[in-house]
């Protein structure tokens, strides 16, 4: 569905992506995983086609995606950051999406009840809290019912009760055959929607196996061991 | 493209700070014209503060509402949209705001008290600068990744344009005073929106004292009505050359 073909990118000196290749399909769930500065979101802004790659090539359903913005009606996106307009309500920025993706007509309301938006719809945006502009976020990226959900940071900033909705979402998405990336620092939430960890280190592609693999080749059971397990040994490498 | 600028619009019609320029303009409109016994010193006045703030209010404003709104600039372009509707639709939306904010504060009054000529050149010239000092907020919006250094950019250029540039001018002047310098002066004077929305009111006011050098020769080699259109044409290449610039840089910058 997603492939990443050498992909490479730097900021001034600075190695964002070294020559990532990545192949990801349908029903997956990726978990994005790496230090800070490692390159997650250059990743993820590459397939936006926010970040525009130096070197290599990203195709979607078998599309370039150098030539073409169309494929973004496909991808819902939620950022880590959520800012909005100031003045403008919940319902109208709700409301604007909706009529910039025109070429939809199928909205998946799901996320919107069960956040109990329409009961605060009417308050402007900047005096929401971080966690509901989170909810907004969220609610914008799963609207379009896209095929390819990419997810910065979902749950950071949001409280347990609506934490827990969202993952219930993003795993019924999948099992509706939607592939869905995610990063995260808090990996007991990741724990257990993900199939799949691709894990990042300087802009290199360290690994990219699923959750069962691993488990298995570092002798841990829990999800945070295994990452733990393999940080260390990358460090070890390096250090020597 | 439309919906963008219908709710930017939306958006900043509710701004304080939109609110508080208009109303500030139109105090400052309504005991001008109230103090002034005739028309030409009034026209003066509203010139002057129209020239002072105009471009320095639109400039900054312009400039720290693109930057505020990059994160939400950048989920819209995680949407199906082509990233020069977006910045183009974005421009349209705050120019907007402002020209309506000039209009309503410094337009109203004047057309309705002097209807004259000049009065139109005054609220013709006050719409051109706002659309030309937010062009250049948005080239340097996509020119500058950080906030900071934006805003400190903007407030030279606004500077560059109302203080500095006049020196220039003068230095320029009067070290070449020697030679035929009127035409050249003429394109000088013409890399200024500022000092071009100047002459477009004083060619309309039959102030020949008050243009200064410059206008005088303005309405020497071309006449008031070819000098207007020139100027007029000026402004709008002002406006048009940013805008094409910031298109161009914006479609290969990283988000």
């Amino acid at each position: 569905m997603i492939r990443i073909h050498h992909l490479t990118k730097s900021f001034k000196k600075f190695r964002a992506l070294d020559d990532i290749n990545l192949q990801l399909e349908r029903g997956q769930a990726v978990s994005l995983l790496g230090p800070n500065g490692s390159g997650k979101t250059t990743l993820i802004k590459s397939i936006l086609g926010l970040v525009i790659p130096e070197k290599g090539s990203i195709h979607i359903n078998g599309q370039e995606i150098r030539s073409h913005w169309s494929y973004r009606s496909k991808i819902g996106y939620m950022p880590q950051i959520g800012r909005y307009p100031e003045n403008m309500t919940i319902r109208q920025v709700l409301a604007m999406l909706r009529e910039v993706r025109k070429d939809c007509r199928q909205y998946d309301e799901e996320l919107i009840r069960q956040f109990d938006l329409p009961a605060i719809d009417h308050k402007l945006m900047r005096n929401l809290s971080g966690g509901t502009r989170q909810k907004v976020s969220a609610c914008l990226a799963f609207l379009f019912s896209p095929d390819i959900l990419i997810l910065d940071e979902p749950t950071a900033g949001l409280d347990p009760l609506a934490s827990e909705i969202l993952k219930d979402k993003i795993a019924r998405e999948r099992a509706n055959g939607k592939l869905v990336l995610i990063t995260s620092h808090v990996l007991s939430d990741l724990e257990d929607i993900t199939s799949h960890v691709v894990y990042l280190q300087e802009g290199k592609l360290i690994c990219f196996k699923t959750v069962d693999e691993l488990k298995e080749s570092t002798g841990q059971h829990q999800l945070n061991k295994v990452i733990a397990a393999m940080m260390q040994t990358h460090l070890h490498e390096n250090n020597y | 493209m439309k919906t963008i600028i219908k709710y930017v619009l939306i958006d900043l019609l509710k701004n304080r700070t939109i609110l508080i320029y208009t109303l500030v303009l139109a105090v400052l409109t309504i005991s001008v014209t109230g103090m002034s016994d005739n028309m030409s010193k009034g026209m003066l006045s509203l010139l002057n503060i129209t020239l002072l703030f105009v471009p320095i209010i639109s400039i900054l404003f312009a400039t720290i509402y693109f930057f505020n709104s990059a994160e939400f600039t950048e989920l819209l372009l995680a949407q199906p949209i082509r990233r020069k509707s977006m910045l183009l639709a974005s421009y349209t939306g705050i120019a907007t705001a402002l020209g309506l904010a000039y209009l309503a504060g410094v337009g109203v009054t004047v057309c309705i008290l002097y209807n004259s000529l000049a009065a139109i050149a005054l609220v013709v010239g006050g719409v051109l600068l706002t659309l030309i000092f937010s062009a250049l907020a948005l080239l340097i919006f996509v020119v500058f990744k950080d906030k900071t250094r934006g805003i400190g950019a903007a407030i030279i250029t606004a500077l560059f344009f109302t203080l500095l540039f006049d020196g220039l001018l003068l230095a320029f002047i009067y070290s070449f005073s020697d030679y035929p310098i009127d035409e050249p002066l003429l394109a000088f004077i013409s890399l200024n929106p500022v000092d071009l929305a100047r002459i477009l009111v004083l060619l309309q006011l039959d102030a020949a004292v008050m243009m200064g050098y410059s206008g005088a020769l303005f309405k020497k080699f071309m006449g008031s009505a070819t000098g207007s259109i020139y100027t007029a044409v000026c402004m709008l290449c002002w406006m048009v050359i940013p805008l094409i610039l910031a298109v161009r840089v914006f479609r290969k910058k990283d988000i």
